[in-house]
């Protein structure tokens, strides 16, 4: 593909007002959630502090490839980790790349993973003001995402009730890694509100469930843990889909987030294949599990496949479908992808419109 | 092609590195043991600012749970997604044939050769005693 | 439950793939004689452990993964007079071996000696397992090899279990079951491999789980149907453990198999463990080639389930991503329903393929498929240097 041609296209993308939808925000400190909690659990995050299933008190469980997961120029010059400072979040990548919105997905503090499950919950409300406060409202180009304490489905429900008025909102986040599939009865109520209110469900990889990271156990290396995160979407996926999820909930809308998407047209044959032999099992699922896929699902792009040849790349996509594929950056992670070049094969002036703007607005709940 | 002076010597020390704007270019000089390399500020897989990255060493295995350092410092990881670029000459390290990162050449010349000129405009100031670093873009 | 409706060409086409691949005389690197239950092992328990299964009333030890009456166990026609998946010799023959004329068919017993707990009784029903194997179906016909199953909780008494089979050459392969308690390139199950390479007996992971853990990453299925196609993903982790722990490096000779677990992910799979490698390769610096070369020489795939897209030009571009001709296997998976009628062969699998996935490269895979058959009983002799 011709550098000019590359080159006409990146210039499309900055023209075209980007929607982004995964950028990580992060609390300057620990202490930046004080504000935002009662004096009942400043106590708690001050003494006991965070407690999940993973086994250090302030590492992941498998050790990451960059301090803050995060590339290492996004460090802000005022001090605090990665995503931490808004001006620089401008100034590094908002302004430069034309994002015109940006959906915000916090996945530090897990209020979700807390072991203390009403702890977890104020977490999930005191983050879910936080970003209104600090993000949102000075920032009208970003929108928050509602965190919820999605192992409790009763508060999950009442925690999206409590913030969906609010249109900075635009997603309720889940974190993939669910102590069920996603797809099982207990989760129901956090998808019949989600309809209720119109907000897709944006499920980022992620979160930690003490389950072994593998079927087959604990893997030793992040080269595997890594990859592994983005294997859970599968599972996921085909939970919601053989639970009969789609199904119950047909104006439900689900994002996966930073999964990848190579392997959801793969996925959706598997599925169909094994589905039409073995559909009186499922009674409920009434028709191919692709067909759901493709009503009701959209995969954010990021991290983008590479294809050994590069025209795999628009196979894949063909295969998905070009109104399911929604724009991500992944911004400020190490693994993210530049809008302007993550692309390596040229799209036209529809294909742009649709990944980095049009698909996330029929996804998500945005103007 | 033509010649830009953009440090003295005594600025970038073994170890050391300068990102310098040349010819609308954003590049990095760096020493390795004592000579100089310049590196393209843009990582061939996603445009990442490559020299701004960590110097490493590179670790070797013939047999898992061995590890052998070599060469500290003479690898550049690109400070978004880790590729490993050897600095000399600007190859990755997993894609060699393939992937590599624009090198300029680079030489020092006594500060009373510069003096004469003909060098770019952008002004670097020489003396006739220091050594400097001249960069080809 | 049928296949979807094939018009008049794709019948055409099908019979002509059907023929082509008779005249092929292919070898059937899946197939499965039906599990045995413990009437049928107890003699070939010693007089400790025959007592043992008898006064503990220990039965039962089919794997979870495929219940004997679930559609995916067998085909209604595939079934015993008893329902039983696989029937008995005469079936197999009838149905796995004349339709394609098959010169060889690699049997893999799926047994729960695999997922016991204690490593000592899941070594004595092993070897139980494979005995009866050799003597019910090795023996009586010919055309029939076999895999070595082992339990791998304790990698010593597994390496003991392959190396007495090692001695019969009709046992082609060693099995494993691709959902276990430690991933499979975990430093602990390297003597399984270290034995294996030594005796060329390539790895066979299979479909199925001993249910150590959770079936996904994210917790329990409700379904089968969900457990089934959760599958492809725990073959997914376990190939980025191989890789990862530099298995391929510290085995330069070693060959897997993956059995049952679909292909259609691989090409995506792989080109994501290659862009993880670019990034984290000095974690795991012994990994000294992309993970697309190690698979490309050290991993092979059986060919049902096909997993396959719609479109059969999607399917053949799918074999091209990951060069089909040297990667896949012929395989029915007999007794498992996984097509209709004789459609083995999908639409869309290139003919000028079939010499290489029917024959070649099984033998290839599978060295010791060259070896002749020897007499039951034969006294042990050693494996180094046979002549092929």
């Amino acid at each position: 593909m011709s550098e000019q041609v590359l080159e006409r296209a990146r210039e499309s993308e900055t023209r075209l007002g980007i929607v982004d939808c995964d950028i990580h925000p992060m609390l300057r400190s620990e202490t930046a959630l004080l504000p935002y909690l009662s004096q009942r659990w400043r106590e708690e995050l001050t003494t006991n502090g965070l407690r999940t299933r993973n086994p250090f008190v302030a590492s992941y469980a498998v050790p990451k490839a960059t301090p803050a997961l995060s590339r290492r120029d996004s460090w802000p010059p005022s001090g605090g980790p990665p995503g931490s400072d808004l001006d620089f979040m401008r100034a590094q990548y908002l302004d430069p790349y034309g994002i015109e919105t940006g959906i915000l997905q916090v996945l530090i503090p897990s209020g979700k993973d807390q072991r203390n499950p009403a702890f977890g919950a104020a977490l999930c409300a005191a983050l879910n003001d936080w970003q209104v406060a600090e993000w949102t409202a000075p920032e009208p180009r970003l929108k928050a995402s509602i965190i919820i304490p999605a192992e409790d489905a009763e508060a999950s429900v009442a925690e999206i009730a409590r913030c969906a008025g609010q249109r900075d909102f635009v997603s309720v986040f889940i974190s993939a890694r669910t102590t069920e599939p996603l797809g099982r009865k207990r989760y129901w109520p956090i998808f019949a509100e989600a309809e209720r209110q119109g907000l897709p469900i944006g499920i980022h990889t992620g979160g930690s469930n003490g389950i072994a990271k593998t079927p087959s156990g604990w893997p030793s290396f992040y080269f595997e843990d890594h990859f592994g995160d983005a294997l859970a979407m599968q599972p996921l996926l085909t939970s919601l889909v053989l639970e009969g999820v789609f199904e119950a909930f047909p104006g439900l809308k689900v994002a996966m987030i930073e999964g990848g998407f190579g392997w959801a047209p793969s996925l959706g044959w598997r599925l169909d294949q094994h589905w039409a032999r073995m559909r009186s099992e499922v009674p409920h699922v009434k028709h191919p599990p692709s067909h759901y896929i493709r009503r009701q699902v959209w995969f954010a792009t990021q991290p983008i496949e590479e294809p050994a040849e590069r025209r795999d790349l628009r196979a894949l996509i063909d295969w998905i479908g070009w109104d399911r594929l929604v724009f991500a950056s992944d911004y400020p992670h190490w693994d993210m992808d530049d809008p302007r070049l993550a692309f390596k094969i040229a799209l036209d002036e529809a294909e742009t419109r649709a990944v980095f703007r049009g698909n996330a607005s029929a996804a998500y709940r945005l103007a | 092609m033509t010649r830009h002076v953009v440090a003295s010597v005594g600025e970038i020390p073994p170890g050391g590195r300068k990102l310098v704007a040349v010819g609308g270019r954003s590049i990095g000089v760096f020493n390795v043991g004592g000579a100089f390399y310049a590196l393209l500020n843009r990582c061939p897989h996603q445009g990442g600012s490559l020299c701004l990255g960590e110097r490493v060493g590179l670790v070797l295995s013939e047999e898992p749970g061995v590890y052998r350092y070599t060469r500290p410092g003479e690898m550049l990881r690109c400070p978004w997604h880790g590729w490993e670029f050897d600095i000399r000459t600007g190859q990755s390290w997993c894609e060699p044939r393939r992937l590599r990162v624009r090198t300029y050449p680079v030489s020092v010349e006594p500060g009373e050769a510069l003096v004469k000129g003909p060098y770019q405009a952008e002004t670097f100031p020489v003396t006739v005693e220091a050594d400097y670093v001249v960069l080809e873009v | 439950m049928t296949a979807p409706e094939r018009d008049a060409d794709d019948s055409d086409q099908a019979d002509e793939s059907a023929a082509r691949l008779r005249a092929l005389k292919p070898i059937d690197c899946d197939i499965h004689p039906p599990t045995p239950v413990m009437a049928e092992l107890l003699p070939y328990l010693d007089d400790h452990w025959h007592e043992v299964m008898v006064s503990r009333g220990i039965d039962g030890l089919g794997l979870a993964s495929y219940p004997p009456g679930a559609a995916l166990s067998a085909r209604p026609e595939w079934r015993g007079a008893d329902g039983r998946p696989g029937g008995d010799l005469d079936l197999l023959r009838r149905e796995a071996l004349a339709p394609w004329n098959t010169r060889l068919a690699i049997c893999h017993c799926l047994h729960g000696a695999a997922a016991m707990f204690s490593e000592d009784m899941g070594a004595a029903l092993a070897r139980a397992v494979n005995d009866w194997v050799a003597a019910e179906w090795l023996d009586r016909e010919p055309l029939l090899r076999a895999s070595i199953l082992v339990s791998p909780r304790s990698a010593e008494l597994a390496v003991a279990e392959i190396e007495r089979c090692a001695a019969d050459p009709r046992f082609v392969a060693v099995l494993l079951l691709a959902g276990g308690e430690m991933p499979l390139g975990r430093r602990a199950h390297w003597p399984i491999y270290a034995a294996a390479a030594r005796l060329r007996l390539p790895i066979g992971i299979h479909a199925g789980s001993d249910f150590h853990n959770p079936i996904t990453n994210v917790g329990w299925p409700s379904y089968l149907v969900e457990d089934y196609v959760d599958q492809a993903v725990i073959f997914q982790h376990q190939l980025l453990s191989l890789i990862g722990e530099g298995v391929f490096t510290k085995f330069p000779d070693l060959r897997v198999v993956l059995i049952e677990s679909g292909f259609t992910w691989l090409p995506a799979f792989l080109w994501r463990a290659t862009k993880e490698w670019r990034a984290l390769r000095s974690e795991v610096p012994w990994v000294d080639r992309s993970p697309a070369e190690i698979v490309r020489e050290h991993v092979r795939v059986t060919l049902q389930p096909t997993d396959a897209p719609p479109a059969p030009e999607d399917l053949a571009r799918v074999m091209e991503q990951i060069g089909a001709e040297r990667l896949l296997l012929f395989s029915t998976d007999f007794p498992h329903w996984q097509w209709d009628g004789g459609a083995v062969l999908p639409a869309g699998l290139p003919a000028r393929l079939l010499p290489r996935i029917a024959v070649e490269t099984p033998l290839e895979t599978f060295p010791r498929l060259r070896h002749p058959a020897v007499p039951p009983r034969a006294p042990a002799i050693p494996i180094e240097g046979f002549a092929p």
